[in-house]
């Protein structure tokens, strides 16, 4: 294990763009089809409710709820291996999609089902943020 | 004529299981595909269809036949639907000698991702599996790689939802190591007890190691043919009473939830109806293990037991030993060794026959067969017996 490794940095790709443009401007960018009215998470070019080529970005909400989550201690990539014990948490959201993402800005121990969450933007390289979730206060 | 067999198997072979290094998958496809010939009292030219489990490094592809010496073959395929593949391989099978394809058909699954520098934990998701593009790499950035993430919030929110407890998975792995100790085939034999399995680290939790899969190198090989051929083989033969798939679909969306619903619950009802038995004749079960969850949320969907009751319903330790309901009876793949469907299969076959030996099971007349691929995305069932018909 490398003590420099660093982790993972996305690179966004043709069809992910504007869900990282979005990110780095401070918005959670998600699919929309414009025929049947539906969300869809993670990005594709089609929606998956009925096929229509007609998906268009639309800036989501941001809110939601941790539906589940797990405390990961195995280090399965050398740039976890300071991060952990760090948690993968499943949050839906209200548009209706369930996203893969951190909660940040609580002990891990502190986490609970259902909790409300909040969409938070986190740098992660240069020029590169990506959406996280925090508790909503109050 | 009601349930008739689908087919039969006649023959396995199951290589050594483990840290057996410098040796390629199709190596081991090789000796497994020998042992299942032996068992089954057939030569390799009586062999004319071919279908390869696709493994995650991929190199068993359909040039494997060219390596292993197969000629003349008027079935082979690669088939893949992860951990749930032996089911579906076996369907086609059955089928294509019922449509009178091919007459005697090897399954085979080998895998050999363990080197002595690379161990269990990064052998199926080290580094050099995740590119960085797109939302591959948005999951890497979180920290979500392989099976071990999504398999822990799934239990976790079982959890939440049903009050199942570390003791409830710590039972499942209890009892599969107890089988373990009896089977020659298995890898883990050193006794586990509740206290060792919670004090076992953590992997992702709630899911500690022991209640994680091994994983092995080595080859599973199955040998199908008809009902009517299988009669005047080797073996007793072990008929396919009845066969199904069930793939729910995507997990990511808010109306999906994989903790209260698999694809076991549609698969079984179909495996079952078509074999014309109930679970009531159910002797013994080989569950896909590749965590204790999932054995408990299978035995769920197969309506062992209530929603939600998967916990307490073990908790008893039926499944283990001299338990009500014998499961994972050579180890399974937490303690046995991991082969995908393969491991639940093969035993089966050997509980089916009456060969188990010290773990032979005493209520062996029908035998439930679970397989599953991803993350509970792809389920395949199979109702094994001895007898031709439910
Ligand atoms: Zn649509």
């Amino acid at each position: 294990m490398s003590q420099t490794a660093t982790k993972p940095i996305p690179v966004p790709d043709e069809i992910s763009a504007p869900f990282f443009d979005g990110a780095r401007e401070g918005r959670l960018m998600l699919q929309h089809c414009t025929a049947c009215n539906a969300w869809s998470f993670p990005v594709r070019e089609r929606c998956p409710h009925c096929f229509a080529a007609k998906l268009e970005w639309r800036q989501a909400s941001g809110h939601g709820s941790l539906y589940t989550f797990t405390i990961m201690h195995q280090v399965m990539n050398p740039g976890f291996a300071s991060a952990v014990p760090y948690n993968v948490a499943q949050i839906d959201l209200e548009e209706g999609v369930r996203m893969v993402s951190n909660v940040i800005g609580i002990a891990n121990d502190a986490l609970r089902v259902g909790m409300r969450l909040e969409v938070s933007f986190e740098d992660v390289g240069e020029n590169v943020r990506i959406p996280k979730f925090r508790p909503v206060v109050g | 004529m009601p349930n008739q067999p689908k087919g039969a198997i006649v023959g396995i072979g199951v290589t050594p299981m483990g840290k057996i290094y410098g040796r390629r998958s199709v190596d081991f496809a090789a000796e497994a595909i020998a042992l299942a010939l032996d068992d089954a009292g057939l030569t390799k030219n009586d062999i004319d269809g071919l279908l390869i489990n696709a493994n995650i490094p991929g190199d068993m592809d359909v040039r494997s036949q060219m390596v292993l010496g197969f000629e003349n073959l008027t079935l082979v395929n690669v088939m893949s639907a992860y951990g749930s593949t032996a089911g579906s391989m076996m369907q086609y099978a059955c089928m294509a000698i019922r449509e009178g394809l091919a007459n005697t058909i090897v399954l085979v699954y080998a895998d050999a991702p363990l080197t002595p520098s690379r161990g269990a934990g990064q052998s199926y998701a080290g580094p050099h599996r995740f590119p960085l593009g797109g939302m591959t790499g948005l999951r890497a950035a979180y920290g979500d790689f392989g099976a071990n993430p999504a398999y822990a919030m799934a239990a976790r929110r079982h959890m939440h939802l049903y009050g199942t407890t570390e003791d409830h998975f710590g039972i499942i792995a209890v009892g599969q190591r107890k089988w373990a100790q009896l089977s020659p085939w298995a890898q883990m034999k050193t006794p586990m007890t509740m206290e060792d399995h919670h004090n076992s680290r953590w992997i992702a939790e709630p899911l500690r190691l022991l209640d994680c899969c091994l994983v092995s190198n080595g080859a599973v090989a199955v040998i199908v043919t008809s009902a009517e051929r299988a009669r005047d083989l080797k073996q007793p033969p072990v008929n396919v009473l009845g066969y199904a798939q069930c793939a729910p679909g995507d997990n990511l969306r808010t109306d999906r939830h994989p903790a209260v619903e698999t694809g076991a619950k549609r698969s079984g009802e179909i495996a079952f109806r078509m074999a014309g038995i109930t679970r009531d004749d159910i002797g013994t079960c080989q569950l896909y293990d590749c965590y204790t969850y999932t054995v408990l949320v299978t035995l769920e969907d197969y309506g062992f037991c209530a929603k939600g009751e998967g916990g307490p319903f073990v908790a008893d330790g039926k499944l283990a030993p001299g338990g009500a309901l014998p499961t994972n009876t050579g180890g399974g793949q937490l303690s046995g060794f991991y082969m995908w469907a393969f491991t639940p299969l093969s035993e089966a076959v050997v509980q089916a026959r009456g060969q188990g030996g010290a773990r032979q099971v005493a209520r062996n007349d029908y035998v439930l067969v679970s397989g599953n691929g991803g993350i509970l995305n792809y389920h395949s069932t199979l109702i094994l017996s001895r007898h031709a018909s439910g």
